[in-house]
């Protein structure tokens, strides 16, 4: 039985909420003017030739795309470790295990971050341990190593979960194989374990990037007012300046950016196939 | 044995850091204070000002009933949708399920803004509706990324045995199909309203200044401090999320021993 037509409704949700909107951005990018509508239609670069002809929007820039990056770095070294313990354990274990990872995922983000500023914080939990030891009090908010902190906190799970379930799935044979052979620990893991979980790898990194790159929130709760990621910038022209046409040049150059970060990424997928989904 | 321990601190660490920040909300929401970082002792003044707090309230109420309008209504949408492309051919498909992808792929703030643009270019006000559209537009991916592969693993002889039977295609759609995709339904409408409930960036964009959801409460909130109350919503909602998830894991978990019995018995 096939009832392609059961689709159509949606086809045609899909052009005015995703498709018409995305081309009125692009469009939007290449023009400018000012109030509704979209500016006097002559196509110009203009919008793209003031962020790149001024140094402090490049910089902010490469200040997102140099955080998201450490942050992805981090969130591997510590999620791929995390995720090996959990896939090695028995099956009623690794359920429990795998919920202790996703339930604070279930509480409001903006509040879990917020709370940060309640351990960082100068009269915080943390610096209140540290004057207690005769130290002097940390700088610990309100700087990069803040923002990074609360990336790393909120997409660790992204990158521990696709891993994960990468890993469950690799032939126990294939290990007791090469074991066989007279790999150690260390080659099976180089030789077997890590290449067979690199879709998962990609997976979490891609979940960790893109947040990562595109966040306003979490620079402006851990990162204090002054502080700009690209997200902000963006934030910014659509809520406060109202410069939509900038704006809208921001997100696609932001959105390249990304489409960069994942081509890169990609290359190093061995099997095409992308086994690696959370789905 | 030194490899254990290592692997229990390890895992201690890693756990430790993802719950700690939720410790501080929950004691602070029992904090006879207004300010965090200082303990004044124990209160449930909070739990109290819950009841009272308009604006809390009225967030919340906002929250839960976007939540549960984008989830039925992309439920639905994304079941026909589902059941659709699973009947397309090839070409048509790899298109439609790439498009279904976007709102998926691309990131939060990208898809506010260019919703933002749309409505702005269709001179819509801001507020509710906008809001309801816009949720309901970022969840249906899902719902149809959850019922898809339902569809694929369905026998296909099914349907053509109740039609043989003598089923109308509508007949056979709601008697045979819809049973058999049930749990992705059920998955896809469960995930809908997490989305929708625990959406910031979207919202944020899409909602005028007569409606906030809890997320845009809380943002504004943290320029001048977040009301407590705030954390005893939040403790509250995260202990009843736990509760449901134990009920749900023991009777699973319950089920699989009963079949392990069987199983065993004969």
């Amino acid at each position: 039985m096939k009832i392609k037509w059961a689709s159509y409704p949606y086809v045609l949700w899909m052009i005015i909420f995703i498709i018409v909107p995305l081309g009125l951005v692009l469009l939007s990018s290449l023009t400018i003017g000012e109030g509704v509508g979209l500016g006097n239609l002559g196509f110009t670069l203009d919008n793209f030739r003031k962020f790149f002809e001024n140094e402090y929007y490049v910089e902010v820039l490469w200040a997102s795309v140099n955080l998201a990056l450490k942050s992805t770095v981090i969130s591997l070294l510590l999620g791929y470790p995390m995720a090996m313990i959990i896939a090695r354990e028995k099956i009623e274990k690794r359920n429990i295990m795998v919920l202790l990872i996703v339930i604070p995922m279930w509480m409001n983000f903006l509040l879990r971050t917020y709370a940060w500023l309640t351990l960082l914080g100068k009269n915080g939990f943390i610096n209140t341990i540290v004057t207690k030891l005769g130290f002097e009090p940390l700088d610990l908010i309100y700087n990069d190593r803040a923002v990074l902190l609360g990336m790393v906190y909120n997409f660790l799970p992204f990158m521990i979960l696709p891993i994960y379930s990468v890993l469950t799935k690799i032939d126990n044979s294939l290990i007791e194989a090469a074991e066989d052979l007279g790999a150690n620990k260390f080659n099976v893991f180089t030789k077997v374990i890590f290449p067979l979980s690199i879709p998962g790898i990609i997976t979490g990194i891609t979940m960790v990037f893109m947040p990562a790159v595109s966040t306003f929130v979490i620079s402006k709760l851990l990162g204090g007012g002054q502080y700009m990621l690209i997200g902000n910038l963006i934030e910014r022209q659509f809520i406060e300046i109202g410069d939509w046409h900038f704006g809208s040049a921001v997100s696609i150059i932001m959105m390249v950016f990304i489409l960069i970060t994942m081509a890169i990424t990609n290359k190093f997928d061995v099997d095409k196939e992308g086994g690696g989904g959370l789905w | 044995m030194v490899d254990r321990i290592i692997k229990r601190l390890y895992t201690f660490f890693i756990v430790l850091f993802l719950y700690a920040p939720i410790l501080v909300l929950i004691v602070y929401s029992f904090n006879d204070s207004k300010y965090r970082g200082s303990w004044n002792g124990f209160t449930l003044k909070w739990y109290l000002e819950l009841l009272r707090n308009f604006e809390v309230r009225q967030a919340l109420e906002y929250t839960l009933i976007i939540a549960i309008l984008s989830a039925i209504i992309s439920t639905i949408i994304g079941t026909i949708a589902a059941i659709g492309i699973y009947g397309m051919p090839v070409f048509s498909k790899k298109v439609v399920l790439n498009l279904n992808y976007l709102p998926v792929l691309n990131p939060d703030i990208v898809t506010a803004v260019s919703l933002m643009t749309l409505f702005r270019f269709l001179r819509i006000e801001l507020g509710f509706t906008t809001m309801l559209l816009s949720h309901i537009t970022f969840c249906i991916p899902y719902v149809i990324l959850s019922i898809l592969p339902k569809l694929k693993q369905m026998n296909k002889h099914l349907i053509e045995a109740a039609m043989d039977l003598g089923a109308t295609p509508l007949y056979a759609l709601i008697k045979v199909v819809i049973p058999e995709i049930m749990p992705g339904i059920i998955t896809g409408a469960l995930i809908a309203f997490t989305l929708s409930i625990d959406d910031f960036v979207i919202s944020f964009f899409n909602s005028g200044p007569s409606v906030t959801n809890l997320s845009i409460t809380i943002f504004s909130m943290a320029r001048t401090g977040i009301n407590p109350a705030i954390n005893a919503l939040s403790t509250l909602m995260f202990i009843s999320i736990l509760a449901l998830l134990l009920i749900i894991n023991s009777r699973s978990s319950k089920s699989i021993n009963k079949k392990r019995g069987e199983l065993y018995e004969n």
